[in-house]
């Protein structure tokens, strides 16, 4: 692992050496070009990138997470996209998938940082906490604040890939021991772009990358600063069983009729008509599945601090602040009712037995 | 009792707007309850019943905004009795008159609080049922505007997606709708209690806007 910058990367050459034909590298061209939202024709300009690009490295940061997004970065397997991601890209340092260990290791990230300031790409994974100093989670004897700081601090810019390293994630829930935070909060004034998701969706990585491969800049965000082309649009509106939810047919118990008939999970809590990401037209896995198609609903993994935001997982509405835990909101409804009904009882009794107030009496 | 005067205290779009309200909280409420919980189950894919229940509750929801409008435009240009005055009772008399109505409905006191319009203690329970209304509303945009991105929408409450979680928006939209219920069947039972207590027509002055006064009012 050295410092490649210069190299052209000869995509097509080397992916022909590993058995992915032309072929296949085009048709990943245009799997991206859709993914982003563009027009067919952008596969050509895609593929033409890819093929001038210049290796940026690639520095992917591990804090308080599980590895799940490098589970997902390496499972990328479009005709191959690992290998073409892998070879688009220079991993120069990466905990899980590096072969260099201690010393060496910490060595090859500091020479990316001394020698390509402003050219790398930093990825960060997990929250970084920031309790009592940081000291929840250190590497080498630095805190996890301290790297995320000085690596994202000199890249060029930085991706946070799933729930923690966007907001916290797992590691914030309440109570938030950790004092956990996303790249966000640790690191301001710097170019971020996030994939939020338990975990994120390996595409849209590969995706925003190609992004800048292509055009030289990062896709458009909203104001999460989430790519629009992968979180711009509801599950909901673009779900396979959008039909069973108008029609109004609902699973209503696991493995239950409609539950066998692939019918809307609404009623299971599914959290679909509140969350933006592309799984319906992506899906996971190669495009195989995804939660909702095979048969769970949506938990909301990439909203907002989800772990204290769309629970109970298994329940339409959240549980009412102040109340016991079994409470739900129709619970209390019918508890208000009853109250009001009881109410009206002992008023209109105590009006009979004390007797209607008499005009006369009203008036002095 | 002997001389009872007639007085013209709800006009028109007072009334107008109380029964569209009726009407929209009505459908809004079995509508939006069957949006959280389905209670009726299709039995085939070709029915649209979930469908229709937005569509209604969509369509009943922009009824209602305009009902609230109206009544709020009312508020400045109507008589006193319609013055978004009444909502605030803070004056030393008019709290006086809430303290004397609160008494009154425990049963404590026996003398009914007269007023021509509302009297202190409706005037407070209107405001905060307006309030209710508008955080319906705003709520109700919010999860509206989820789907349908749009100025529009963001100004009617799309902005409040900012501030509070969907979740959270969802279930105070919830929520307020049997605060809402609640004070719908109270509301009806005091009129009732203080029709028979006061006789002064009360019942009926929603439906053709006139009250009977018997003197008692200005004491
Ligand atoms: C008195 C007024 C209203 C009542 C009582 C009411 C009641 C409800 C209830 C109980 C729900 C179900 C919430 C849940 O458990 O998920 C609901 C959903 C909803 N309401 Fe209302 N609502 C009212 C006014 C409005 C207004 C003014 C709007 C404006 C557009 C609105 C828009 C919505 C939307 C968008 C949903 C969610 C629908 C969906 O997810 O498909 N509501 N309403
Ligand atoms: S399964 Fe979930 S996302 Fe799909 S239609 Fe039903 S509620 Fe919407």
């Amino acid at each position: 692992m050295g410092h490649r910058e210069n190299d052209h990367i000869d995509i097509v050459g080397r992916l022909l050496k590993r058995g992915v034909s032309r072929r296949d590298f085009m048709k990943f061209c245009t799997a991206m070009a859709a993914t982003l939202a563009l027009p067919a024709g952008f596969a050509t300009k895609i593929a033409e990138a890819l093929e001038k690009a210049r290796k940026p490295s690639l520095v992917w940061l591990e804090f308080q997470d599980c590895a799940g997004d490098t589970e997902s970065f390496l499972r990328a397997n479009k005709p191959t996209v690992a290998e073409i991601v892998l070879d688009v890209l220079s991993v120069d340092y990466h905990e899980t998938i590096m072969a260099p260990a201690g010393k060496q290791a910490e060595k090859s990230r500091d020479d990316v940082v001394k020698h390509q300031k402003g050219k790398y790409i930093a990825v960060v994974e997990g929250s970084i906490p920031t309790k009592d100093g940081g000291i929840y989670c250190c590497i080498g004897g630095r805190s996890a604040l301290d790297i995320v700081r000085e690596v994202c601090g000199n890249a060029l810019a930085t991706i946070a890939v799933g729930a923690c390293a966007w907001d916290g994630g797992w590691p914030a829930a309440d109570p938030n021991p950790t004092g956990a935070v996303g790249v966000k909060d640790a690191v301001r004034g710097i170019t971020l772009i996030n994939l939020p998701g338990c975990p994120m969706n390996v595409e849209n990585l590969t995706a925003t990358i190609v992004h800048y491969l292509t055009f030289g800049t990062f896709p458009a965000t909203d104001s999460h600063g989430r790519p629009l082309f992968a979180y711009g649009e509801r599950i909901h509106d673009h779900c396979e069983r959008r039909a069973h939810f108008d029609a109004g047919q609902f699973v209503r118990q696991w493995g239950d009729e409609g539950h066998r008939k692939g019918w809307c999970l609404y009623e299971m809590g599914c959290k679909g008509p509140e969350t933006y990401k592309n799984c319906p037209v992506i899906r996971w896995n190669e495009g195989t599945n995804w939660p909702v198609g095979s048969g769970h609903g949506c938990i909301g993994c990439a909203a907002p601090r989800f772990w204290d935001t769309m629970t109970p997982f298994y329940k339409r509405l959240p549980k009412v602040p102040g109340f016991g835990i079994e409470s739900t909101a129709d619970k209390i409804g019918a508890g208000l009712a009853a109250v009001t009904a009881a109410g009206i009882a002992v008023h209109g009794i105590a009006r009979a037995v004390k007797g209607k107030p008499k005009e006369k009496e009203t008036t002095e | 009792m002997n001389q009872r005067l007639r007085v013209y205290a709800w006009e028109f779009p007072v009334r107008f707007t109380h029964w569209i309200n009726v009407l929209c909280i009505l459908t809004l409420s079995v509508t939006g309850f069957y949006i959280g919980a389905p209670f009726i189950h299709a039995y085939s894919s070709k029915q649209y019943i979930m469908g229709w229940m937005r569509f209604i509750h969509f369509t009943a929801a922009y009824v209602f905004l305009m009902s609230v409008i109206i009544r709020l435009y009312w508020a400045f240009a109507g008589n006193r009795y319609a013055s978004w005055k009444i909502w605030f009772p803070f004056s030393s008399d008019r709290w006086r008159d809430l303290v004397n109505a609160v008494k009154f409905y425990l049963l404590i006191s026996r003398k009914p609080p007269y007023a021509v319009g509302h009297t202190a203690l409706a005037g407070l329970t209107y405001l905060i049922v307006f309030l209710l209304f508008i955080f319906e509303i705003v709520s109700g945009f919010a999860l509206y505007s989820q789907a349908h991105s749009g100025a529009l929408w963001t100004l009617l409450g799309g902005w409040l997606l900012g501030i509070m979680h969907v979740q959270t928006i969802r279930l105070f939209h919830h929520l307020v709708m049997y605060v809402l219920l609640v004070f719908a069947v109270l509301h009806v039972y005091i009129a009732w209690h203080l029709d028979t207590v006061e006789k002064n027509g009360l019942m009926g002055s929603i439906f053709g806007g006139y009250k009977f006064v018997t003197g008692k009012e200005w004491e």
